[in-house]
């Protein structure tokens, strides 16, 4: 009776998982869009930093996106949670502490995603600034308009339009890789899959109800992003 | 007979009205290669000033300094009654005005580019609002009505909804003289408004400009436009190699040229045109 079975490990009755699984998908859907969103403040700066011609900042920013597009980003997660860990417990050794300071999962996991994704995020807003016609920007300072206004009225909402599409793509690697923070103990939705695996002895029931969990995730966030790219695209013309 | 003489009391008239552009010795150079070696002139009130020249001149590069998207190294600009002078420092280097008075400056010189430069991701009654509301800081819905008129007297009113891209050369160069026309510049540049276009579209954007200058607008427009610098303009600037090597009368410039250097570009010009 696999069937019925099945039915009872995914309801959100006593003893079922279901509760568990939508409390854990929405964590994992917090967790990436804090970490996205920290990223893309992260990025802007980078961006900022490579564009506007500080040799030292320049090469800090240059330095930061070869580490971290470089280095994997399940080691990222690693030391970032691990070395953050040790430098606690130390400090709390110093104040008479005792045993093992982890981190909090949940900040850490924002912190790595946010420095993984920023480092992708940087090249996607320095490209599409890159991408914006000189000419319109000379226009806005021929017309006597303030940087700051330039700033929010011509270059952000071209910038934005350029990059939607690479945002795009960040997101969904972020997405995945807010999986990856599950080493750090987090219940988000890839550890209560293992969690609930483990403890049912249903392993397939449970990855696949994951695997669904995160397309669905995906596809609507996927749509929100499309809606926005078509909304930026107006007065494009589409050759 | 008669006819010279009205045309001549008519431009002395204009010569007599106050000034609205003045320029004195304005020099700028791009590293070491000195591009303006000393530019003076002077603009009416009401005045169309045409700058010819061949390329590399130096006419882009005067009139990008006359808004500071190019900042002169010597020199004093006049616009109104705004002055701004420029002197290198003890160092030699370029010395930066100051950016208030800067942002005045441009606000009454409104640039019309080669390339148009209509911010895309706007319609055109956006574009043509956006510095009078963002930059002057005017209540929107005048700003609209006043847009309005402007875009039907370009001969855009039905077009005012779309985006730069959706429309000709021709359009786009149309609306963006009423873009500049909505700042009520003292002065309009016009940095070769036509030769980005399509031949075919010339003839609409000079048919603008020239109900402009029938209206008494102070403009100052490089071209390569014969035809309109004779026929339209109040006085014509022959620019070579960073200096004002001619200026007159449209009629005294064409027939009868004094330098052997604008003998020989009005030769050219015409053997190409
Ligand atoms: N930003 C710049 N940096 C270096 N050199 C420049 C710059 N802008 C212009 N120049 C040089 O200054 C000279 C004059 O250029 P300018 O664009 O003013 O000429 P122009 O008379 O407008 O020519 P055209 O008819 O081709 O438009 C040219 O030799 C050009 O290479
Ligand atoms: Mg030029």
């Amino acid at each position: 009776m696999i069937s019925s079975s099945l039915f009872e490990v995914l309801s959100f009755g006593a003893g079922g998982w279901g509760a568990a699984l939508l409390k854990a998908a929405l964590t994992t859907t917090a967790l990436s869009i804090a970490g996205f969103a920290a990223g893309a403040v992260l990025g802007g700066l980078a961006a900022f930093a490579r564009l506007s011609g500080g040799a030292l900042g320049a090469a800090l920013a240059d330095g930061y996106g070869t580490l971290f597009r470089g280095v994997p980003d399940l080691l990222t997660i690693y030391l970032l949670y691990f070395g953050g860990s040790v430098g606690l417990t130390v400090v709390s050794h110093w104040l008479g502490g005792q045993g093992f300071v982890g981190l909090p999962a949940f900040a850490t996991g924002v912190a790595a995603l946010a420095i993984i994704s920023g480092a992708y995020q940087a090249e996607v807003y320095r490209g599409a600034y890159l991408a914006i016609h000189r000419g319109e920007l000379e226009a806005a300072r021929a017309f006597g308009m303030p940087h700051p206004t330039m700033l929010r009225r011509i270059i952000a909402p071209q910038l934005l339009r350029y990059a939607l599409p690479g945002l795009g793509n960040v997101w969904q690697l972020v997405l995945k890789d807010s999986a990856l923070v599950s080493v750090t103990g987090l219940v988000e939705l890839m550890r209560q899959a293992q969690v609930g695996a483990g403890s049912t002895r249903q392993p397939f029931v449970f990855y696949c109800s994951a695997a669904a969990l995160y397309l669905i995730i995906a596809l609507l966030t996927g749509a929100l992003f499309r809606r926005a790219e078509r909304r930026s695209l107006r007065g494009v013309r589409i050759a | 007979m008669i006819g010279d003489l009205a045309l001549d009391q008519a431009g002395t008239a204009t010569r007599d009205r106050p000034a609205a552009v003045i320029v004195e010795d304005l020099h700028k150079s791009f590293g070491p290669i000195e591009v303006l070696k000393g530019v003076s002139l002077r603009a009416a009130q009401g005045e169309v000033v045409s700058i010819l020249g061949s390329s590399g001149s130096g006419k882009s590069t005067l009139l990008r300094c006359l808004n500071l998207l190019e900042t002169p190294g010597r020199g004093a600009i006049t616009i109104g009654d705004e002055t701004l002078r420029f002197a290198p420092d003890r160092k030699g280097r370029l010395q930066r005005p100051d950016r208030k008075q800067v942002e005045r400056l441009r606000r009454s010189a409104a640039m019309v580019f080669q390339s148009f430069n209509l911010w895309s991701h706007m319609t055109i009654l956006e574009n043509v609002i956006e510095a009078p509301v963002h930059v002057l800081k005017r209540p929107r819905l005048e700003c609209v009505a006043e847009a309005e008129a402007l875009l039907a007297k370009v001969g855009l009113a039905e077009r005012r909804h779309y985006y730069p891209a959706h429309l000709s050369g021709g359009q786009q160069q149309r609306a963006a003289i009423a873009r500049a026309l909505a700042m009520h510049p003292k002065v309009l540049l016009f940095d070769e408004p036509t030769s980005a276009l399509d031949p075919e579209l010339v003839g609409e954007v000079l048919r603008v400009m020239r109900s402009l200058a029938d209206e008494g607008r102070t403009m100052l427009v490089v071209t390569h436009e014969m035809a309109f610098a004779r026929d339209v303009s109040s006085r014509v600037l022959f620019v070579h190699d960073g200096r004002v090597e001619e200026e007159g009368a449209p009629a005294a410039i064409f027939a009868n040229p004094k330098s052997e250097r604008l003998r020989q570009f009005l030769s050219r010009t015409r053997t190409a045109g």
